[in-house]
């Protein structure tokens, strides 16, 4: 086991240790420590670091350093990402390569600064205008996190996409023994603009837009069918399967276990890539479930759509009902999720679908 | 005799700028500079959205279109990673002015080095001729049908200016491109904003007055006349923050 470290700072190591040639960012709470700490770390390193006058700016300067090839990252929460959409959409659009990092915290507007889930709308949807997703990552632990930092920006390259890494506020905030990963030394990209004109362009009103459709769904389709990541336990027997990602996702399987040992037949889904979603979770749950449950931090249910979607596509000869336990902000503790199961078999709570 | 002008290849296509505008001139004079500092195959232009959009589909050259004003944090992140690769922003007024002053703004207060190259036509060109910052007081715009209103809607102002006035920069300078004696002037300025660049010295920023007849009503010879006589008045030519090397020269 390694050092105690904080979760933000944690992130950033990682980050560095990955690669990240450039970070730009605003500070806003949960999510400052990780430019605290880049601000002197990448400068160590010859690499840079630019605290930038907005979040609007600095995902612009992630677009430049990106275009150029380079591994490139910024990090925000609330309204600092509300901030950066139109460039993420553009990023997106250029199929660039570049990691943002969501801190989330809880509300609308300015919102406050309680741990939260509930940007997985936005961010599972690709935030900005048009018609792109980004991949998510939705860790549940430090160490977690840490060892998606470097596949955050493989996948990002891979695919020519965003990669947006979804944390909370109280994972970057917390503590926890952690052992860190190596060093890498990434290649510039073959398709980074260098000065030469290597990579042919052509102009905005000369596109395509049909063509580019079919090849960005493509493009989803492969990633949908490559890169789903999860991790599920006891969903083969189970009579009712919980589904939640990150903090809350973790806190379930404690419930679970506790669940089991009581006697009930209960199992879990825990999505590590919120989008692409993890449909083939599914496929290994008992056919004859009762019903699924979706324990989320936020206010209305946002991710419970995505299970209702998913289960009416795996199990399609009868409507499984579904749950939604939101606890709004913070982390469900197991009392929440047991007591609301109560609620659930005893026929108290309406499902949503 | 008339020495012949060779266009360099990356500026050499058609760009569908409407006739008499100043854009195509601009652009032709940066990648002159370019050619003559050696900088043709290490060059990469942030492009803003407007009229200077059309330079996608023309431009020999390695380009990324920004979103609408955000062209100097984009050469901002590019600099940063390749220092040794010539960065210029081509950006009109609206762009770099009204929705981009913020992070044009902030790339002159971080003496960035890059280079930044702005088209006033005192309007919105691409989206037909609606008000800018930089349109005169009572000019007529689409959005200011009866002349420009001052008082409500502020005065037009001088960034090249107010950037040397204000902010430890390294070249701030505005021309035309109304005669041949101002477009040499200009080149100048552009090959003088480069070589800052080039040598480290810091940002630069070249302000180009530039007809856009479509938008104004004129014929070209017209537009020529006005940026003369009712936009020089207010933004005079010349060099606002000069080089180091230039002044000891
Ligand atoms: C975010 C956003 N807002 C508005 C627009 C619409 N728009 C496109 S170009 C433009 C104005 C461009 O004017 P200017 O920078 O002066 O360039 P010109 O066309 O005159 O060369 C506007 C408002 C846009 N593309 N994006
Ligand atoms: S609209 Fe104005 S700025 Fe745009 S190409 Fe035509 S003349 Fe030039």
């Amino acid at each position: 086991m390694g050092d105690m470290i904080k979760g933000n700072i944690a992130i950033a190591e990682a980050a560095v240790r990955a690669g990240v040639q450039l970070y730009a960012g605003y500070p806003i709470t949960p999510s400052t420590e990780i430019m605290e700490y880049l601000s002197g770390r990448l400068p160590e390193l010859g690499r840079s670091f630019i605290q930038a006058e907005s979040e609007v700016s600095s995902i612009n300067m992630v677009m430049g350093a990106s275009a150029c090839g380079f591994r490139s990252l910024t990090a925000s929460s609330g309204p600092g990402i509300s901030l950066k959409q139109e460039c993420i959409s553009c990023i997106s659009d250029e199929e660039l390569a570049c990691v943002v990092i969501n801190v989330v915290r809880y509300g609308n507007g300015l919102g406050t600064l309680y741990s939260s889930q509930c940007d997985y709308f936005r961010e599972t949807r690709g935030g900005g205008n048009g018609d792109y997703r980004c991949i998510v990552l939705s860790p549940e632990s430090i160490q977690e996190a840490v060892d998606l930092m470097a596949p955050a920006f493989d996948l990002a390259e891979k695919y020519r996409i965003v990669t947006i890494f979804m944390t909370e506020g109280a994972l970057g905030q917390m503590m926890e023994p952690c052992d860190m990963p190596d060093f890498i030394e990434p290649k510039r990209h073959s398709w980074a603009l260098n000065g030469t004109y290597s990579n042919k362009k052509i102009g905005i009103f000369d596109r395509d837009s049909m063509k580019e459709a079919e090849a960005l769904n493509k493009k989803h389709e492969l990633i949908k069918a490559n890169e789903q990541r999860w991790e599920s336990g006891q969903v083969e027997d189970a009579d009712y399967v919980f589904v939640a990602f990150g903090l809350p996702g973790r806190s379930v399987k404690g419930a679970v276990k506790e669940l089991r040992e009581e006697g009930h037949k209960v199992g879990f889904i825990r999505p590590i890539t919120t989008w692409p979603f993890p449909e083939k979770a599914f496929a290994e749950v008992n056919p004859n479930v009762k019903g699924f449950i979706s324990v989320e931090a936020n206010a209305t249910g946002q991710l419970v759509d995505d299970v209702a979607l998913t289960a009416k596509k795996v199990i399609n000869e009868r409507n499984v009902p579904v749950w939604c336990l939101p606890c709004v902000y913070g982390v469900p503790t197991l009392k929440f999720t047991k007591e609301g199961f109560g609620r659930i078999i005893n026929g108290e709570l309406k499902e949503v679908y | 005799m008339a020495k012949e002008r060779i266009v360099p290849v990356m500026s050499d296509n058609p760009m569908s700028f409407c006739p008499g505008c100043g854009h195509g001139i601009v652009i032709r004079l940066i990648t002159e500079c370019l050619e003559e500092l050696n900088q043709l195959d290490n060059i990469i232009f942030p492009i803003g959205v407007g009229c200077s959009s059309l330079l996608g589909g023309g431009l020999v050259a390695d380009r990324i279109h920004c979103p609408h004003g955000r062209a100097a944090s984009v050469a901002t992140g590019m600099k940063r990673v390749t220092p040794e690769t010539t960065i210029v922003a081509y950006q009109g007024d609206g762009d770099a002015y009204n929705i981009g002053i913020s992070e044009t703004l902030n790339a002159a207060y971080r003496n960035e080095n890059i280079t930044v190259v702005t088209i006033n036509n005192s309007n919105f060109g691409m989206t037909g001729g609606q008000m800018s910052w930089t349109s005169m007081p009572k000019q007529k715009t689409t959005t200011s049908p009866k002349g420009r209103d001052c008082e409500l809607t502020g005065q037009p102002f001088r960034f090249p200016e107010m950037v040397a006035d204000q902010f430890n920069i390294a070249y701030s300078a505005r021309g035309s491109v109304t005669s041949p004696k101002n477009v040499n002037k200009l080149k100048r300025y552009i090959k003088n904003g480069i070589q800052a660049q080039l040598n480290g010295e810091g940002y630069s920023v070249i302000e180009a007055l530039s007809p856009c007849p479509t938008n104004w009503g004129l014929n070209a010879l017209k537009a020529m006349e006005r940026v003369e006589e009712e936009l020089v008045p207010f933004y005079p030519l010349g060099v606002f923050k000069e080089r180091e090397e230039n002044k000891n020269a």
